[in-house]
């Protein structure tokens, strides 16, 4: 937990980086020096520390920063992360889905003639379980790079991957077969701020159920 | 050359180990005070009596056989060995109440790569024979005087009650096959999943409002008449061990919190966590478990708490800078 009495945010760069700073902006936390540097990492006056979205429970559960701001997917994928989940807030939807090739249905035949799928993913957690819980055998290949790439060159026969509009996939020729969860920006809190500073998160998580739509 | 030792555990060098003596010793005399002599069991148990405390043998993560076949496991925890000790050792259930202190490694399992303890040292008490708030009290306050003999400053206790939160879940029917799944939500406090699990249950407002809106309820003892309801019972606990916190001085240095529950089963009322602002992660825990001991044929009322001594080593150190 943080020394001050004031809460330090994990704010995750990247997708969902837009939608946090607009929902500090409108709790009254001034963002503007996060918005024009981006290079600086750690910005003490208004508490906000800024990083990539799968670092944010390492930060909030060890106590460096003493809430954040992290996707639902990267929650899933670290459960061993204790963190409390405090609010869904909403933005940042996108879908965890299974896609493949869209001329030919190469997990069926993988699945019947070799009795398991090869799937690329960077969700090698949320994809095991998936398979493991629809009754299929899979192999998991971890990638960390494009995955879309991953079964056009004959590396995998599907992949696991995350998407907001589908654009990525039908540009690489990949089709959604199956959804796996909705995933959006969740508020999580460090176990002892959440006992600590209980009065400074209640009001922050008030104001922003009180923001939400 | 590497030669390694396994992720989670640690070797000690001399400048380490000063610090952490002087941290047991101020602990252990701070007990030994207080009048609970100092016990020790093996960290190897039998996997079946470890099972008798708890279906789950209180998580232990080691096993192997002996040289018989038997299973033996590392201890996960030191209460479930002490209730062994004392339901074999002190098999009188009427005299005097047993005050007991421990200083001992205990083993968990581990996931790689998140810094978590495969050995930790946990020294801890146990007040055995004896129930009500203000044994409760005892055990809460001496934690707290232990800490400021070596060092801390700024360090609270958490307290809640283990069975409140079923107590709800039973007064409002929520149905039997869904109350282990909304507990492992409050466990690991995922306060969305838990809202979208009871509102599927399609209760009545009140009972939505209590499931959803207890485990938010952290504070001072106002807390306890915002909640009211069906857990009265457990309120009224917590309420009386609020107030005998108070007569030893050291209510101010406790947050009830009502979403508080503890991993192990074997609580039985009260439970409680000891935070210190410099550390993350909790620095220890324990509550009342009145059956637990009764399990291994020889029943009566305890309560205790451990300390995770290199977690309090940490806040330590952190005091240490800020003075």
């Amino acid at each position: 937990m943080t020394a001050s009495d004031l809460l330090t945010i994990a704010v995750p760069r990247g997708a969902l980086l837009g939608g946090s700073l607009d929902l500090l902006d409108g709790l009254g936390i001034d963002t503007s020096e996060v918005r024009s540097n981006h290079r600086k990492l750690l910005f003490e006056d208004v508490g906000i520390v800024t990083m990539r979205p799968s670092d944010v429970p390492t930060y909030v559960e060890h106590g460096a920063a003493d809430i954040g701001i992290t996707g639902k997917d990267v929650l899933l994928e670290q459960p061993e992360r204790a963190v409390y989940e405090l609010l869904d807030l909403g933005y940042g939807r996108c879908e965890m889905v299974v896609a493949a090739h869209r001329d030919h249905d190469p997990l069926g035949e993988a699945l019947r003639r070799l009795g398991r799928v090869r799937i690329a993913t960077k969700y090698p957690l949320i994809a095991a379980r998936h398979f493991s819980e629809t009754g299929r055998q899979a192999e998991i290949v971890g990638v960390k790079g494009s995955v879309e790439l991953a079964p056009l060159t004959g590396l995998v026969d599907g992949i696991v991957d995350l998407t907001a509009t589908g654009k990525t996939l039908a540009e690489n020729d990949l089709t959604v077969l199956e959804e796996i969860v909705t995933c959006t920006a969740r508020l999580v809190a460090n176990p002892v701020a959440h006992k600590l500073k209980a009065a400074q998160i209640d009001d922050l998580v008030g104001r922003i159920r009180g923001a939400l739509p | 050359m590497i030669h390694p030792i396994p992720p989670g555990t640690r070797d000690v060098l001399p400048d380490e180990m000063r610090e952490l003596r002087a941290i047991t010793e101020g602990l252990r005399s701070v007990f030994e005070d207080a009048g609970y002599g100092e016990v020790a069991t093996p960290a190897l148990e039998y996997e079946e009596v470890l099972r008798t405390g708890d279906a789950d043998a209180a998580g232990a993560g080691y096993r192997t056989f002996d040289e018989r076949g038997q299973v033996m496991a590392l201890r996960s925890d030191m209460t479930i060995p002490i209730a062994r000790l004392v339901a074999t050792r002190f098999r009188r259930t009427d005299g005097e109440p047993l005050r007991l202190s421990y200083l001992g490694n205990a083993y968990r399992a581990v996931k790689l790569g998140t810094g978590h303890q495969r050995e930790l040292l946990q020294a801890g008490i146990e007040l055995i024979g004896v129930a009500g708030p203000d044994r409760d009290a005892e055990v809460i306050a001496l934690a707290l005087a232990a800490l400021d003999e070596v060092g801390l400053a700024r360090h609270r206790v958490g307290l809640g009650d283990g069975a409140l939160y079923r107590t709800l879940m039973a007064a409002f029917e929520v149905p039997d096959d869904r109350r282990e799944e909304l507990l492992a939500c409050l466990a690991r406090r995922d306060l969305v999943t838990l809202e979208a699990l009871v509102r599927d249950l399609g209760l009545k407002t009140e009972a939505y409002e209590a499931l959803v809106s207890y485990p938010e309820l952290r504070g001072g003892p106002e807390i306890l008449d915002r909640a009211d309801g069906p857990a009265a019972g457990a309120l009224d606990g917590l309420r009386a061990l609020h107030a005998a916190l108070h007569d030893r001085g050291v209510a101010d240095r406790v947050i009830l919190d009502l979403g508080l529950v503890r991993e192990l089963n074997y609580y039985t009322g009260a439970v409680w966590e000891v935070y210190d602002p410099a550390v993350g992660f909790v620095l220890g825990g324990g509550g009342r478990y009145d059956d637990l001991i009764g399990r291994f044929g020889a029943p009566r009322p305890a309560c205790g708490v451990a300390l995770d001594v290199q977690r309090v080593h940490i806040a330590q150190a952190e005091e240490e800078k800020l003075q």
